[in-house]
């Protein structure tokens, strides 16, 4: 395992890790933007530049492998001076509209600027309104305007997701991340599985729901299970914690019990709204010939007491059938198939799984 | 499925049949291309010419319903060339001279005819999947939705039990399951004829079981599985039905059909969270908890049980279903007390001996696999690794001839209507079309070959009507060739426009499944 040294002091790292991993192991912080947990490190954005000692170039830090025996500085005076020249540029190509952007809060570039004491864009040039906002799909809203080009969409598009939807295109100032060129989403091979959005550092891509609404600083998050197919994937309900409404749904890459390993589909990220839908059965619904009137609890349960156990008196307990349900839990499958046998004294109970 | 989704990364060969995995288990089908790009071969045997077949090294699209003479002829080849596992059909199956024999006249040069497979293509995939070292099978409902839904099963366990995929990672029989707690569902004993964990109805513990756990007599006979309920319903024989958060209107075999027997009964209640389609026909509707507004657990395809937890209130005066089930039984007579979900996770494990070590507390901690019989069992990831769950720890081949499917396209209705999920909706669309995904996805839409179009004339777009023996079904046509020549495919999402008023009420006589993927049709402009 190679010996060497980050800021005098002395680190072990893993033969095949990287500068970055192995600081970040030993507890000494390197900032980065194009970096990202569980993708694949490209040295895109420059900003984990380090120096090694003796050496003439400064290197990305996660793409350059330990070596034994180095000596590396990550915030010698080269290094910071270079590394803030670096988000000057980003910044200073990146709209100013924080205040209203959905991204405020978890984007990353505000510590970034504010560890490197940078208090304003130094050059002026952002060219507004290059790329117009495509919101032609109900599910992700790009800002290309406000995109840094690290190249975490592209990276967990075709590792995690399975497709290449975007990719990079043009060449210098006029680099963007991109379908094929003026495409929309729609068009190209994207199945909006959304999870470009959970990585974006900035606001380049946002989910739609989170446009027109306030921006939270502090949300109620829960860890449950996806109820659409079979595959059971782990998901992070965000709830508004003073509505109690789903803000949005997000997983989680490094979880140690996800089985989907933060992976998602477009079901499972994107189609909870019909919880929150005005027609939810708010109330139990009695039949009057042809329409249904509101009642309570009570009088819908002593209505189904009555006319079942007439049903079972006279036709016996077969003349009655119970559909249970995939959606529902095993503790409420559990209950019907026993209500089926144990109360009313049949076996006709039966769910999908036979379709 | 007897493996895990961990399991995937080391299988050398992916065989894929009967399901469209990246639109309907998006997130498996990911996992797949995944180990696919990383070097093992991919095998897809589907009529549809699916998204998983870019990346295939074979794509058979085979004939509608000729499922088990393809696998047949694969295993005539394999039988024929000597490249099955002699050593594990000797020391863990029996009936494999049953096999060698059935097989024998499955030769694929014969079998052309039936499945529309060039004979040098099903050597090539015979040799490939016999040749491992790991081959997966994955199968959905293109395997199971037919009249021979259970011997297509059958022959592909047969396939896997010859070549010794079973028991390691990289292998295995792996059904992808349709619906996040279908496993759950079953393990629960909400089939007609076991109680919770599999044991039969008529297995003579069963009613002492009964007595002993909950102080009732066990009735001895076998209920009705769903279809034969709804015929029972129309008959007249079946007088009361309660449902709980199903939409048979939209998603269950001839709509016309579940229709009439639904008004036939006496008396209907719906537990749902929307005024469904089906609903809309009850005599009581009682409003319930989602997914996201109450706990309990769920058990996946790989047989995870994982737990849900509530993370918003339930609107109005919904309630959770469990809730709703103890009043509901307690209004005819009985005396439940339950208070929460983990209380009854309890009386489950306590039923139950492959949850026996699993409590709410424990899963907490992460998923667990059934069996986990004790409390310090780590749960199983992979079935059948020393012997088999039948007496004696063997498996048992069970060979079975090729029957046609119950329709075939005649000179009057001489397509066939295929039906299944798009990736933007989920079943009769309660919750997807009140979801983004209504908005992106609102309407009917028909597959269509270009041949078959270009015949009619019809345009991309343009109306076509579908109509079978039992009902007709109008969409926007999407000319593709996604589908073969012969073929229509349609989303059953759409209750407005039901899928299912084409399908027929009939069933594989095991399993009582509909061959929702095989209609007899006509189309019309």
């Amino acid at each position: 395992m190679p010996n060497f040294i980050i800021n005098g002091i002395p680190v072990f790292g893993e033969p095949s890790s990287s500068i970055l991993s192995a600081a970040r192991a030993a507890g000494i912080h390197i900032p980065a933007l194009c970096d990202h947990p569980v993708l694949e490190p490209i040295g895109a954005c420059r900003i984990c530049l380090v120096e090694i000692e003796g050496r003439p170039k400064l290197v990305a830090a996660c793409v350059t492998p330990v070596e034994e025996g180095i000596s590396v500085l990550t915030a010698s005076q080269r290094v910071l001076e270079t590394r803030k020249a670096i988000v000057e540029l980003i910044i200073s190509n990146h709209p100013n509209t924080c205040l209203t952007c959905t991204a405020n809060g978890k984007c990353e570039l505000p510590s970034l600027c504010s560890e490197l004491g940078i208090r304003r864009p130094p050059y002026e040039a952002y060219n507004k309104d290059k790329y117009p906002l495509d919101d032609s799909n109900p599910f992700i809203v790009r800002d290309r305007e406000k995109c840094i080009l690290c190249g975490r969409c592209i990276r967990v598009c075709e590792r995690y997701a399975g497709y290449s939807a975007v990719e990079f295109q043009g060449r210098s100032s006029n680099t963007i991340v991109d379908t094929a060129p003026d495409g929309t989403l729609e068009d190209s091979d994207c199945v909006f599985c959304g999870q470009c959005v959970q990585v974006c550092p900035v606001g380049a891509l946002a989910e739609r729901t989170a446009h027109g609404h306030d921006i939270l600083w502090e949300t109620n998050d829960v860890k449950t299970v996806c109820s659409y197919c079979g595959v059971g994937c782990e998901l992070m309900i965000r709830v508004h914690p003073e509505t109690g409404r789903i803000l949005n749904i997000e997983s989680d890459y490094e979880s140690k019990t996800a089985l989907n390993k933060g992976r998602t589909c477009v079901k499972g990220r994107f189609a909870w709204g019909f919880v929150h839908s005005e027609d939810r059965l708010k109330k139990p619904l009695v039949r009057e010939g042809d329409v249904f009137r509101e009642a309570s609890w009570e009088e819908a349960l002593s209505l189904i007491g009555e006319k079942i156990s007439g049903i079972r008196e006279k036709y016996g307990p077969d003349a009655i059938g119970f559909f249970s349900s995939a959606r529902c839990t095993n503790e409420e499958n559990y209950l019907m198939q026993k209500l089926a046998r144990a109360v009313i004294g049949t076996n006709n109970i039966d769910h999908c799984a036979h379709l | 499925m007897t493996n895990d989704f961990e399991s995937i990364r080391s299988s050398d060969v992916i065989f894929v049949i009967g399901s469209n995995t990246t639109e309907a288990h998006p997130v498996v089908g990911a996992m797949i291309k995944e180990r696919v790009a990383a070097g093992a071969k991919l095998v897809v045997c589907d009529p549809r010419r699916i998204e998983l077949a870019k990346y295939a090294e074979h794509y058979l699209r085979h004939r509608s319903g000729s499922d088990v003479a393809l696998v047949n002829s694969i295993m005539h080849v394999i039988v024929e060339e000597k490249l099955y596992d002699a050593d594990f059909i000797e020391s863990r199956t029996e009936h494999f001279e049953e096999l060698k024999e059935l097989v024998r006249s499955y030769a694929p040069e014969k079998m052309e005819s039936v499945t529309g497979i060039a004979p040098e293509i099903i050597r090539s995939v015979a040799r490939l999947f016999a040749s491992g070292p790991n081959s997966a099978i994955f199968y959905t409902m293109g395997i199971t939705q037919h009249t021979t839904g259970t011997n297509n099963v059958r022959s592909l366990c047969n396939l896997a039990l010859l070549c010794g995929m079973f028991g390691r990672a990289g292998v295995g029989v792996n059904p992808l399951r349709g619906q996040n707690n279908v496993q759950g569902s079953c393990d629960m004993g909400a089939l007609a004829d076991s109680l919770p964990g599999y044991m039969k109805v008529v297995n003579p513990d069963a009613a002492p079981k009964v007595k002993k756990m909950w102080n009732a007599d066990l009735n001895p006979k076998p209920g009705m599985s769903v279809a034969p309920m709804m015929d029972a319903a129309g008959r007249g024989e079946l007088r009361a039905l309660y449902i709980m958060g199903e939409n048979p209107m939209v998603t269950d075999a001839n709509t016309q059909h579940v229709s009439h027997s639904l008004d036939e009964l006496d008396f209907l209640v719906v537990q749902d969270i929307f005024l469904t389609e089906t609903a809309q026909k009850a005599d009581v509707v009682l409003p319930a908890a989602c997914w996201a507004e109450k706990d309990g657990t769920f058990s996946n395809t790989c047989r995870a049980v994982q737990r849900i937890r509530k993370a918003v209130d339930a609107p109005g005066e919904a309630k959770a279903d469990w809730e709703i089930l103890r009043d509901a039984a307690n209004a005819l007579g009985a005396d439940w007390r339950y208070e929460t979900p983990s209380e009854i996770f309890d009386e489950i494990a306590s039923f139950v001996p492959s949850y026996a070590g699993m409590s709410h507390e424990r899963l907490e901690n992460g998923p667990l696999q059934w069996p986990c019989p004790t409390p310090d069992h780590p749960g199983t990831p992979i079935l059948h690794t020393g012997k088999f769950s039948r007496a004696g720890g063997r498996a048992q081949f069970l060979p079975v001839e090729w029957q046609a499917p119950h329709e075939w396209p005649d000179e009057e209705y001489p397509f066939i209507a295929t039906t299944g999920r798009s990736l933007y909706h989920y079943h009769s669309g309660s919750m997807t079309r009140r979801s983004a995904t209504g908005e992106f996805l609102d309407r009917l839409y028909i597959e269509v070959n270009p041949e078959d179009a270009g015949s009619l004339s019809l345009a991309d777009g343009e109306m076509v009507r579908v109509t079978s023996r039992r009902g007709t079904v109008a969409g926007e046509a999407r000319v593709t060739d996604r589908v073969p020549p012969g073929v229509v495919f349609l989303p059953f999402h759409f209750g407005e426009a039901a899928a299912n008023n084409l399908t027929a009420s009939v069933w594989d006589p095991t399993s009582e499944t509909p061959p929702f993927k095989i209609s007899a049709v006509k189309i019309e402009k």
